[in-house]
């Protein structure tokens, strides 16, 4: 009862969601666009700017969730295919500055130019298309993660290893984008961007539609996630997640099914990464930190692990209080975001959207309880048990 | 032995695995036929559980063949492949997943193409639904279909699980302890499903209770230290002076 009752609730949280960020899609670029800058409902650009880039993070916590909620992965590198996703985008958007970089080559980048580089390196070519950029958005961190994990769930590992060496990759890969040989811009990372598919990048119009395009990025996600969570194969992952022997010994193999959900995770993670990039301006190795990583962690703890929409809340909840913390004591942005994740562990261990979905089909299975006396066989009392 | 291999259904010769030089196999060579039901006894640390990880697959040996329906070698294959053809398991400790609901579990056990597309694009059909409510009569579990399977009794948690391998419609099923910490009406009802799913299918029972074994009434091989130690009816089995001294005479 109690869990057919969840799933209904589950259903129309979803559409919610959905409806809501298809309103703000439309929204929130109108009222910046369309209305007088001392309009009272006028959205000013940076802070269009500013959400456009909360729903990116809200993606990234919505694909850890899939992989972290539903399989019980702990993937402590998942800002490495946000960050791969970005690069991505970052060379595109690189290709389209054209000759207007400060050393006028119309081909090269700056960074290739200062570094004496004569031609582009090979994997640069096809990314001045954006169709074969947005393709490498999905593919690049997508393959990544399908050779990570065909190795990493093969050989079974688990637990907290599989975690460390999620840390390790990342790790590696900070190092690597660092070195100016990689042909990524070293250090600088890749910046100054000008245009998106022609259209400047700095304008009001480009900001509001990328915007949208989060927001409409991270609605298709959420009904991806939620149809593989509703099906048959999120059933397996959930059983996996809890008994994985278990699961295999009723003839599921195991580490396909998470491989699968792992690369889906990494492609939307990609994604999100894509669309972070021209809304921020910049990509440099320092996306690959280790603590990036973990702070996706952070956000979904706080939202809710396990609930989809609590990553997407938690996500936005921890940045914005990010963005007005660092403002006001910047020193001490780091101690509340550890003290956060202590309280949140200790007070809420489901999270906000956890806690919130467990008092409501509580106070349902009451209602239900003192409404219809003619099931006294059903364990209406109990369902904290579902814990 | 070689001439019999062709018709058994399971067949391991010969098997020994250590564990950091703790032989828990030793040659075990055991046979059982189609539609047998069998009962396997001995005492702690006989490697009855360990005979049931190396058919299984979870467990690879160090030696010894283990060949099922006469040719599949089960030492090369993993767990997912092997319950696939058809073994099924269930475990000492009820092992259902808590956090579905008992239709749920079922719905996971049926026996279905269990490829990663297959299950995400799959429907629940006409002929599940009506296997799955059998199933449920079956296991007397209809009445709590869409509760948590966390919220079961232990007792129906057994069910719930012997439900579950019912679904997967295994040739060969292996039970470990399956009415360990159940009432004396609870074992004797779980005899009589067990020799019910027996018609159907070859069973193998790993137990230490001797009343259940002797309601069973079926051939019964002894294992101590890694090997067959006495194979026959119960009456010869725990008459045989090895066997009374092993593990009976505890």
């Amino acid at each position: 009862m109690i869990t057919s009752f969840l799933i209904k609730s589950l259903d129309r949280t979803i559409l919610v969601a959905v409806a809501i960020l298809l309103a703000l899609a439309v929204l929130v670029p109108a009222l910046n666009l369309l209305t007088a800058p001392d309009h009272p409902l006028h959205v000013p650009t940076y802070l269009v700017s500013l959400f456009g880039k909360y729903l990116t993070y809200a993606l990234l916590a919505l694909a850890l969730d899939l992989v972290w909620g539903f399989c019980g992965i702990l993937s402590l590198g998942h800002a490495a295919f946000f960050a791969l996703g970005g690069y991505a985008m970052g060379m595109y958007l690189m290709h389209q500055i054209g000759a207007r970089g400060s050393y006028g080559n119309p081909l090269l980048p700056d960074f290739m130019v200062f570094l004496n580089w004569k031609e582009l390196p090979w994997f640069w070519y096809g990314f001045d298309m954006f169709w074969f950029a947005a393709l490498m958005v999905v593919l690049v961190p997508g393959l990544l993660a399908f050779v990570f994990g065909w190795f990493a769930f093969r050989s079974r590992v688990n637990g907290v290893y599989l975690s460390i060496i999620t840390q390790a990759m990342t790790y590696a890969l900070l190092l690597a984008f660092f070195r100016n040989d990689m042909g990524f811009g070293g250090n600088n990372g890749l910046t100054d961007f000008k245009d998106i598919l022609g259209f400047n990048i700095q304008a009001d119009g480009t900001r509001a539609a990328l915007f949208a395009a989060s927001a409409l990025a991270l609605a298709a996600s959420l009904v991806i996630t939620s149809g593989i969570v509703r099906s048959k194969l999120g059933k397996v992952l959930v059983a996996l997640r809890d008994a994985e022997s278990r699961t295999r010994f009723l003839g599921y193999r195991v580490e396909h099914m998470k491989l699968f959900a792992f690369t889906v995770s990494a492609m939307m993670a990609g994604i999100a990464g894509a669309l972070y990039v021209p809304q921020v301006g910049i990509i440099n190795p320092g996306e690959f930190e280790p603590g990036n990583s973990i702070e996706v962690v952070i956000w979904t703890a706080v939202g809710g692990r396990g609930t989809l929409i609590g990553p997407i809340i938690g996500a936005i909840l921890v940045n914005g209080g990010k963005s007005i913390f660092t403002a006001a004591f910047p020193e001490f942005w780091l101690f509340a975001l550890g003290g956060l994740f202590v309280l949140v562990t200790l007070l809420l261990p489901k999270g906000i959207v956890g806690t919130a979905q467990h008092y409501l089909a509580r106070r349902r299975s009451y209602r239900a309880e003192a409404g219809s006396d003619k099931e006294p066989g059903l364990p209406a009392a109990e369902p904290m048990a579902a814990e | 032995m070689q001439e019999k291999k062709p018709k058994s259904l399971l067949y391991l010769d010969g098997v020994s695995v250590s564990f950091d030089g703790f032989k828990a196999l030793n040659s075990l060579s055991f046979i059982v036929e189609p539609g047998e039901l069998r009962a396997i006894i001995g005492p702690n640390g006989a490697g009855k559980t360990t005979m049931m990880d190396i058919i299984t697959g979870k467990t690879r040996p160090d030696e010894g063949e283990v060949y099922f329906k006469g040719d599949i070698d089960l030492t090369r294959k993993d767990e997912a492949e092997i319950a696939q053809l058809g073994i099924g398991r269930k475990f000492q400790k009820p092992t259902v997943f808590e956090n579905h609901t008992v239709w749920g579990n079922l719905e996971l056990a049926l026996n279905r193409s269990r490829g990663v597309f297959a299950t995400l694009f799959y429907r629940l059909t006409v002929e599940d639904k009506a296997r799955i409510e059998e199933i449920l009569a079956t296991v007397r579990l209809a009445a709590r279909r869409d509760d948590l399977a966390a919220n079961l009794s232990h007792g129906q948690k057994q069910w719930l699980e012997i439900g579950m391998l019912l679904a997967q419609e295994p040739e060969l099923l292996l039970v470990d302890e399956p009415v360990a910490g159940m009432t004396d009406a609870e074992t004797a009802e779980t005899a009589v499903l067990l020799k019910e799913i027996a018609k159907t299918r070859s069973v193998v029972v790993v137990e230490h209770d001797m009343g259940f074994i002797r309601d069973l009434g079926v051939k019964v091989t002894c294992l101590a230290e890694g090997s067959v130690l006495a194979e026959g009816s119960i009456d010869f089995v725990s008459s045989d002076p090895k066997v009374i001294e092993n593990y009976l005479g505890r």
